[in-house]
C-alpha cells in the first residue's frame, strides 16, 4: 500500500480480448453457442423452426425470472420465493375469475398488487431485521407454497384451475400474455417478446441509469453505499418488488399460454433461476453480474432441457448437467472476479 | 426506485456560495451521544471554520468515531447542540449532511471495490441526461470529469474504467477526497486518512488537506498522530474516554504540548505506577517505563 501514487509505466496495456473476457456474460454466451451447435448437429429437429419454438418458449419464462433474480443477486440478495410466486399469481387470477366471477383485468391487477406486496414484505423484513435474505425468502416460499396448495384446495376443491378459457374477456388477456405468431412454421410465443423486453430494460437500467449504479453498489459494499448517500433501503426493497413483479408476469404468461395453472406450479424452480443468473456471470456475493448473462443462462437451460428430449436421453440427466454448469460457472466467475480486481 | 433526490447533481455542490474564510460553518456545543445507558460521548464543543483545519485527536475508543458519525449524519446526537451556519440541526442521514455541504471520507473510504473508478467517483450523485423515465447516465462526461479531477490531484489513471479495488490505498484515499471536493463540500470530514498509510503517502494526503484548506473548505481531520495533525491544523480538539480535554487554537499549542497531551502525561504516570505494583518496582518493564516519562 505504501508504493505507487502514480500508476502508469508499471501497468501493461489491456488487450481488447482481455477486456472482452472481463465481461460477466461472456462465459454464458460461449457455452450457449457451443450447446446450440452440439444439439443442432446431433439431432434433426433441434434447429428447425418448430423445434426452436419449443425450447425458446421454455427458456423465455425461466429467462424473465432469471433476469430479475440476477438484478437482485447483483444487489446482494436472494429470493427463494420467486418460483412459488409464479404459481401464486396465476392461481389468484384463476380462482378470482373462475370461482368468484371477478373481471379478468381486475383479477390480474389484484394479483399484481399482491405480488408486489409480498416483494415489499420480503425486502422490508430483510432490511429491518438484517437477516440473510436466504432465510427470509425461504420463509415466504413456504408460506406461498402452503397457500397455493391448501388455499386453492379450500376455495375451489381442486388442485388446478379449470374453465379458464370460458371466463369473459379471456381472449383479451390471452392476446397480451398467451398468444403466438407463426414464423417460418414455428410458433413464437408472446412470452419470448416479454423475455426480450425484460432483458433489454434490465440491461439498460443496470448499465445506464442511476438505479443501476445503486444496485451494483448495494451489492458490492452496502455500508460504503449508505455512507456515500445511496438510498440502500429503497434500492433493495425495489429489487425484491421487481423479482415479485417478474413472478407475476411469468404467472400470467403461464396461465394464459396453457389456460390452466396447478397448485404446485413454479415450486422447485427458484434454484434454476439462481443457477441461470450465476451461469450468466452473477457473483453469489453480489456486486457483479449481468442481466443479458442471465438471459443466456436461461437460454442454455431451455436448450439443454429440450435437447435432451430430442436426443432421446433420460430426462433426469438435465439435473446432473445443471449441477456441472453451476460449478463450472462459479469457478469461472471467481477467476474472472479475481482478474478484474487485480489486473488493470 | 426512481431518482427522486438530487435530479441535478450540481445542486449538491455549493448549497450556498462558499463562505468567507474564517466564518464558522459548523459549531458543536456540549454535544453528546448515549446508546441506551452507554455514554459514548459527552460535552464536546468545537467549531469548524471555512479555510481552517480542525483536528480531532484521541486514542482508540476516545469517541472520535462517534463524534464524526454525528457530524456525518450517521447518528443523531442525544445531547447538546449542532449548529450549521448558526442554525441548530439534527442530521438524520448521510444524505442530509451531504445536502448541507458536509462530506465525509471514511477510514474504509466508502468505495465499492468491484465498481469502476468513475462509477465510484459519482456514486450517489450520478450525472444524468434526458427526460422523465429515459434519464440516463452521462457516462462520457463522468469518465472525463473523473479523469481530469484525479489528474488535478496528481493521480494519472490510464483507465478510469478499472475497478477501484485495483488502486493502492493512498490513491483510493485521494479519489475519495477528490470526490468530496468536486461535489462542493464546504466541510470535509476525514476519518483517520493517514492511519493505514506509509510515511510518503501520508505526506501526499496531508498535502491534499492543505490544498482543501486553501480552497476555503473547512476540514475536520481525525487522527491519533499529533505529528500529522500539527503541521496542517488550525485548531485542536482532544478527546479522551468520550470527553473533551479541551479545544485549542494553534496559537495556544506547541507540538510538544499536543504530543504530551495526546500521550497523556498523567495517564502514563499512572500506568507506570500500576506496572510497578503488579510487576515489582525493580522489574525491567517498570524501570523502562519510568525512565521514559521522567
Amino acid at each position: 500500500m505504501t508504493t505507487a501514487t502514480l500508476v502508469d509505466e508499471r501497468v501493461a496495456r489491456t488487450s481488447t480480448l482481455t477486456k472482452l473476457l472481463k465481461r460477466p456474460e461472456i462465459g454464458a454466451l460461449v457455452a450457449a453457442i457451443a450447446i446450440f451447435t452440439f444439439f443442432a448437429v446431433t439431432t434433426d429437429v433441434f434447429a428447425t423452426p418448430s423445434g426452436a419454438s419449443t425450447w425458446l418458449r421454455g427458456a423465455s419464462t425461466i429467462g424473465i425470472m432469471a433476469v430479475a433474480v440476477a438484478l437482485l443477486m447483483i444487489g446482494g440478495e436472494f429470493d427463494l420465493s420467486a418460483g412459488a410466486m409464479t404459481g401464486f399469481t396465476g392461481l389468484v387470477v384463476g380462482v378470482l375469475t373462475t370461482e368468484y366471477g371477478l373481471n379478468i383485468w381486475v383479477a390480474i391487477l389484484v394479483s399484481l398488487v399482491l405480488a408486489l406486496a409480498v416483494g415489499f414484505i420480503n425486502g422490508l423484513l430483510v432490511m429491518k431485521t438484517g437477516l440473510p435474505s436466504f432465510i427470509v425468502t425461504l420463509g415466504t416460499f413456504f408460506v406461498l407454497q402452503g397457500i397455493d396448495l391448501a388455499g386453492t384446495k379450500a376455495l375451489i376443491g381442486q388442485v388446478a384451475i379449470q374453465g379458464m378459457s370460458n371466463v369473459p374477456h379471456y381472449d383479451q388477456a390471452k392476446k397480451l400474455f398467451g398468444s403466438s405468431i407463426t414464423v417460418d412454421g414455428g410458433l413464437v410465443y408472446a412470452s419470448i417478446f416479454w423475455w426480450l423486453g425484460v432483458t433489454a430494460v434490465a440491461t439498460w437500467v443496470l448499465l445506464r441509469t442511476r438505479t443501476g449504479n445503486w444496485i451494483f453498489s448495494v451489492g458490492g459494499a452496502q455500508t460504503a453505499a449508505r455512507q456515500i448517500g445511496v438510498p440502500v433501503m429503497k434500492t433493495k426493497i425495489g429489487l425484491f418488488m421487481t423479482t415479485a413483479g417478474a413472478g407475476w408476469l411469468v404467472g400470467m404468461l403461464l396461465l394464459f399460454t396453457t389456460s390452466t395453472v396447478q397448485s404446485n406450479t413454479g415450486v422447485g424452480q427458484e434454484f434454476i433461476f439462481i443457477i441461470c443468473a450465476v451461469v450468466g456471470g452473477c457473483l453469489m456475493t453480489g456486486g457483479y453480474g449481468s442481466a443479458i448473462g442471465a438471459a443466456f443462462g436461461a437460454l442454455i437451460y431451455g436448450m439443454v432441457n429440450q435437447g435432451i428430449v430430442y436426443s432421446g436421453w433420460d430426462n433426469n440427466w438435465l439435473k446432473a448437467f445443471l449441477g456441472v454448469m453451476l460449478l463450472g460457472a462459479v469457478l469461472l466467475n471467481e477467476w474472472v472476479r479475481k482478474r478484474a480486481e487485480t489486473a488493470g | 426506485m426512481n431518482a427522486t433526490t438530487n435530479p441535478d447533481p450540481t445542486s449538491t455542490s455549493t448549497p450556498t456560495a462558499p463562505p468567507a474564510r474564517g466564518t464558522t460553518v459548523v459549531e458543536v456545543r456540549g454535544i453528546g451521544k448515549r446508546y441506551g445507558n452507554i455514554i459514548a460521548l459527552s460535552d464536546v464543543s468545537t467549531s469548524v471554520r471555512a479555510g481552517e483545519v480542525t483536528c480531532v485527536l484521541g486514542d482508540n475508543g476516545a469517541g472520535k468515531s462517534t463524534f464524526i458519525k454525528i457530524l456525518a449524519g450517521a447518528h443523531e446526537h442525544s445531547d447538546g447542540e449542532l449548529l450549521i451556519d448558526g442554525v441548530p440541526v439534527h442530521l438524520s442521514s448521510p444524505r442530509a449532511a451531504l445536502e448541507l455541504g458536509i462530506a465525509t471520507v471514511y477510514q474504509d473510504l466508502a468505495v465499492v471495490p468491484l465498481m469502476p473508478v468513475w462509477r465510484n467517483f459519482f456514486l450517489g450523485s450520478e450525472v444524468v441526461k434526458g427526460v422523465g423515465p429515459f434519464k440516463k447516465l452521462d457516462i462520457e462526461f463522468m469518465k472525463k470529469t473523473t479523469k481530469s479531477e484525479l489528474a488535478a490531484m496528481g493521480i494519472d489513471l490510464r483507465d478510469v474504467d478499472q475497478p477501484i479495488g485495483t488502486l493502492s490505498g493512498g490513491e483510493r484515499q485521494c479519489v475519495a477526497i477528490a470526490r468530496a471536493v468536486y461535489f462542493g463540500a464546504r466541510v470535509l470530514i476525514l476519518d483517520e486518512p493517514t492511519a493505514a498509510l506509509g510515511v510518503k503517502q501520508s505526506g501526499v494526503v496531508l498535502k491534499y488537506i492543505a490544498k482543501a484548506r486553501e480552497r476555503g473548505l473547512g476540514v475536520v481531520f481525525i487522527t491519533h498522530n499529533p505529528h500529522h495533525a500539527y503541521p496542517v491544523g488550525d485548531r485542536f480538539m482532544l478527546l479522551r474516554r468520550g470527553k473533551s480535554m479541551g479545544d485549542f487554537p494553534k496559537a495556544e499549542m506547541t507540538l510538544e504540548d499536543l504530543t504530551s497531551m495526546m500521550a497523556g502525561g498523567s495517564e502514563l504516570e499512572s500506568i507506570a505506577h500500576e506496572l510497578e505494583k503488579s510487576m515489582g518496582a525493580d522489574s525491567k518493564v517498570a524501570q523502562d517505563m519510568k525512565a521514559e516519562i521522567t
